[in-house]
């Protein structure tokens, strides 16, 4: 079943913290690692992630589990870009015919790879710890969003799981009726459209019956709402931020230092 | 507790014709509890729509008024609380404590007095998990109860239900209904109910309000009077009016075998065990085989096998001509051999007029185009679908769409049809046209398997029943 809740222990200092501080932590890592070209920096933002990861209440095995098609796609960009390189530099460490690999091209198709590596691993990190309610709650409380945007988002995000339900309910639906794909091209794509059609219809309807029952509870009463569930930025959570803020900033510092930092622009 | 007017008031949804309501007028005083009945299309649930204040200008358009406590509805929205009969699409938060305050955070109650008020609206209505239990793990009755504490939460003073148990098994919708007792005996507020099930709510109200066609007064007064002097014609229009007798049928004759199920047994991926254990079953043609028993205990999961729509662990179902067992077979053939309609008629339309629904699965199977048009035409009169032939299909009314379903079912003419609660949620009258069409069906020498809650169903078309309990048949 298509998930969204957390999968953390809820009392990890990572799990507890302000929704909006991990969001701003992650925007710092990843903005890090995005504009680093360098080998350098991204390495060192993977190894503070990874030296952050027994803070975040989650277990390795299912974050790697979250993680491995977001890898295997920084892996193929890694192989991509060290392959079709615009110019091969440093020694040659593989020739096949017209194609050369050189250790300059492997080691900035690497950079590019991990960049991506560290964007990935602090998005799950951040989204696999963190509560779509408290999210909400956090938006509405720290940033200001709107709450007819954010909570309606929310009540949407409710409503997904049933979807993947109501899917499987359609395709069975749709053999019984004597439609069913096979291995005929044209027909599969049919029978896809016509299945995402009836599953597009189905999802108006309900969603305008949401609308209705949240508004029949006083959900476009003009009345500024209280909030039942407080959020704060505590002391750690500001704490939090800056360590990530300053892991971000070290990262590049210590890059610079060593001489490999640059920029992709 | 507030009284309710309506004077002349007209309304007509966007892009109809006919107007939903016409010129009604009425007056429901504070504290009184109202039992609203009509027939599909009498515009109850437009009634309860405009109280609620959820008709706004551009959805349609209005001429009279519609008073709370002598102002605008529209204006009285705080005073209001309506539960719909959906449990699915009224939550709307993860958390069932966090749902309930939902309704308080729009109303800008405190903090400090949100969750005393959650808490207490939870025991009111019987709630029995605590404030984080997630609300995707809970029954259709345990939502709708969580729904309607978070109704109750705001202390509505004027308080609707729509159909509020028509979604929900037996077994919900008694829990529903006491929630209801109790809930109603701690406040004074003015209730407005729209049922069909009658008599299981007639406790509840002291005054009901039948409505005609177009929103038309037809009788109004106390239960006994009204169902009295108007019994007839209520039943007539859909209305389940206490005492007036089901139709009797005679008793099906079965003949030769047309399924038969051979140790049926499913586990679902990830369940520690299995949704049905070595169900035998055999069907023959001309009778109805009722599948009974509680949520979850495999009745789902029978109709699926049965009707080759997956794939068994163990055992299978096969058909007399077919040598593969049914889930192997190819979609095509699969409709020819064995029909299954579903609860939800949308799920299987898959065109965009009844005729071509209805041509769909004989075009499948290769018949000629002679015989489809013929077969066409035949159901199309039979099921009372001529006039919408060339309409589509997803436009139906909930009746229409159900008989097309069946037709849809039946249109490629195999030996055998499941049906999934063909009769859940259906007024009186449905519920009686539906019958008599799959009485025909079976008569024909269509044998017939029906998973249902309904005890008036299975006692008016069944010769045979299996109860399966955990997954097992229990008694047969």
């Amino acid at each position: 079943m298509l998930t969204i809740a957390p999968i953390c222990g809820p009392d990890a200092p990572i799990a507890r913290a302000n929704p909006v501080a991990k969001l701003f932590a992650v925007v710092a890592v990843s903005t890090a690692a995005l504009v680093a070209a360098d080998w350098l920096t991204p390495t060192l933002l993977l190894a503070a992630l990874a030296a952050a990861t027994p803070f975040s209440g989650v277990h390795w095995g299912p974050l790697l589990r979250r993680l491995r098609w977001l890898w295997l796609a920084a892996g193929a960009v890694a192989a991509g870009n060290a392959v079709f390189a615009a110019e091969q530099t440093g020694s040659i460490l593989l020739s096949l015919g017209p194609w050369e690999l050189s250790s300059g091209a492997l080691i900035d198709g690497a950079a590019l790879g991990l960049r991506v590596c560290v964007a990935a691993t602090a998005g799950v990190l951040g989204f696999a710890t963190t509560d779509p309610t408290d999210l909400a709650d956090a938006l509405t409380q720290q940033l200001r969003t709107s709450p007819r945007f954010t909570i309606g988002s929310l009540a949407a995000l409710r409503m997904l799981p049933l979807l993947g339900a109501e899917w499987r309910q359609i395709v069975i639906a749709r053999r019984a009726r004597g439609m069913e794909g096979g291995r005929n091209p044209l027909r599969r794509t049919r029978l896809f459209a016509s299945t995402m059609f009836t599953l597009l219809v189905g999802a108006m309807r309900r969603a305008g019956r949401l609308a209705a029952a949240m508004d029949a509870r006083g959900f476009d009463s003009e009345v500024p709402r209280t909030y039942a569930r407080v959020q704060r930025m505590s002391r750690a959570d500001w704490l939090f931020l800056a360590a990530a803020i300053a892991v971000a900033i070290g990262a590049v510092a210590i890059s610079h230092a060593y001489g490999t930092f640059r920029v992709l622009f | 507790m507030i009284p309710v007017e309506f004077r002349g008031f007209t309304w007509r949804h966007a892009g109809r014709r006919a107007p939903a309501v016409a010129e009604v007028d009425l007056r429901i005083e504070a504290g009184e509890r109202v039992l609203l009945l009509g027939p599909s299309g009498s515009g109850k649930s437009t009634l309860l729509a405009a109280l609620a204040g959820l008709l706004t200008t551009d959805s349609g358009e209005r001429t009279g008024e519609v008073l709370l406590d002598g102002a605008d509805a529209a204006s009285q929205r705080g005073r209001v609380g309506i539960l719909f009969q959906d449990p699915e699409t009224q939550l709307v938060m993860a958390r069932s404590g966090d749902d309930v305050a939902f309704g308080l955070e729009n109303q800008a109650v405190p903090r400090e007095a949100i969750w005393p008020r959650v808490r207490e609206a939870l025991d009111a209505v019987g709630f029995p998990y605590p404030l984080g239990h997630p609300t995707h793990a809970l029954s259709g009755g345990e939502q709708q109860r969580l729904t309607l504490a978070g109704v109750l939460a705001r202390r509505p003073e004027l308080l609707l239900l729509d159909e509020p148990t028509a979604n929900l098994d037996p077994e919900g919708a008694e829990a529903i209904r006491s929630s209801l007792r109790t809930a109603l005996a701690d406040t004074d507020a003015t209730l407005i109910v729209v049922e069909h099930r009658v008599a299981d709510i007639l406790d509840l109200v002291d005054r009901v309000i039948a409505l005609g066609p177009g929103g038309t007064l037809l009788a109004d007064g106390p239960a006994e009077a009204v169902f009295a002097e108007h019994g007839d014609t209520l039943a007539e229009q859909g209305v389940w009016v206490p005492g007036v007798p089901l139709p009797a049928l005679p008793d099906a004759v079965p003949g030769e075998p047309r399924l038969r199920g051979e140790s049926l047994s499913l586990t679902y991926p990830g369940a520690d065990r299995p949704a049905l254990d070595g169900v035998d079953f055999e069907l023959r043609a001309g009778e109805l085989l009722a599948v009974t028993g509680a949520n979850g205990s495999g009745k789902t999961t029978l109709a699926l096998l049965a009707g080759g729509l997956a794939a068994p662990s163990r055992g299978k179902a096969t058909v007399p001509g077919e040598r593969a067992p049914l889930h192997r077979l190819p979609a095509n053939r699969l409709a020819a051999r064995v029909g299954s309609v579903f609860q939800d008629p949308e799920h299987q339309f898959v065109t965009a007029t009844v005729r071509s629904e209805l041509a769909f699965a004989p075009h499948a199977a290769g018949w000629p185009q002679r015989r489809i048009d013929a077969r066409v035409s035949e159901l199309l009169e039979r099921l009372r679908l001529a006039h919408l032939a060339e309409a589509n299909p997803h436009t139906l009314s909930g009746g229409e769409a159900r008989r097309l379903s069946v037709a849809g079912a039946l249109a490629a003419a195999p030996g055998a049809l499941l049906l999934d609660e063909p009769t859940f949620g259906q007024d009186r009258r449905t519920w009686g046209e539906l019958v008599d069409l799959i009485a025909g069906i079976r008569d024909e020498g269509t044998a017939l398997m029906a998973v249902t809650h309904d005890r008036d169903f299975a006692a008016a078309l069944a010769s045979r029943e299996i109860v399966l309990e955990d997954g097992r048949v229990s008694r047969c």
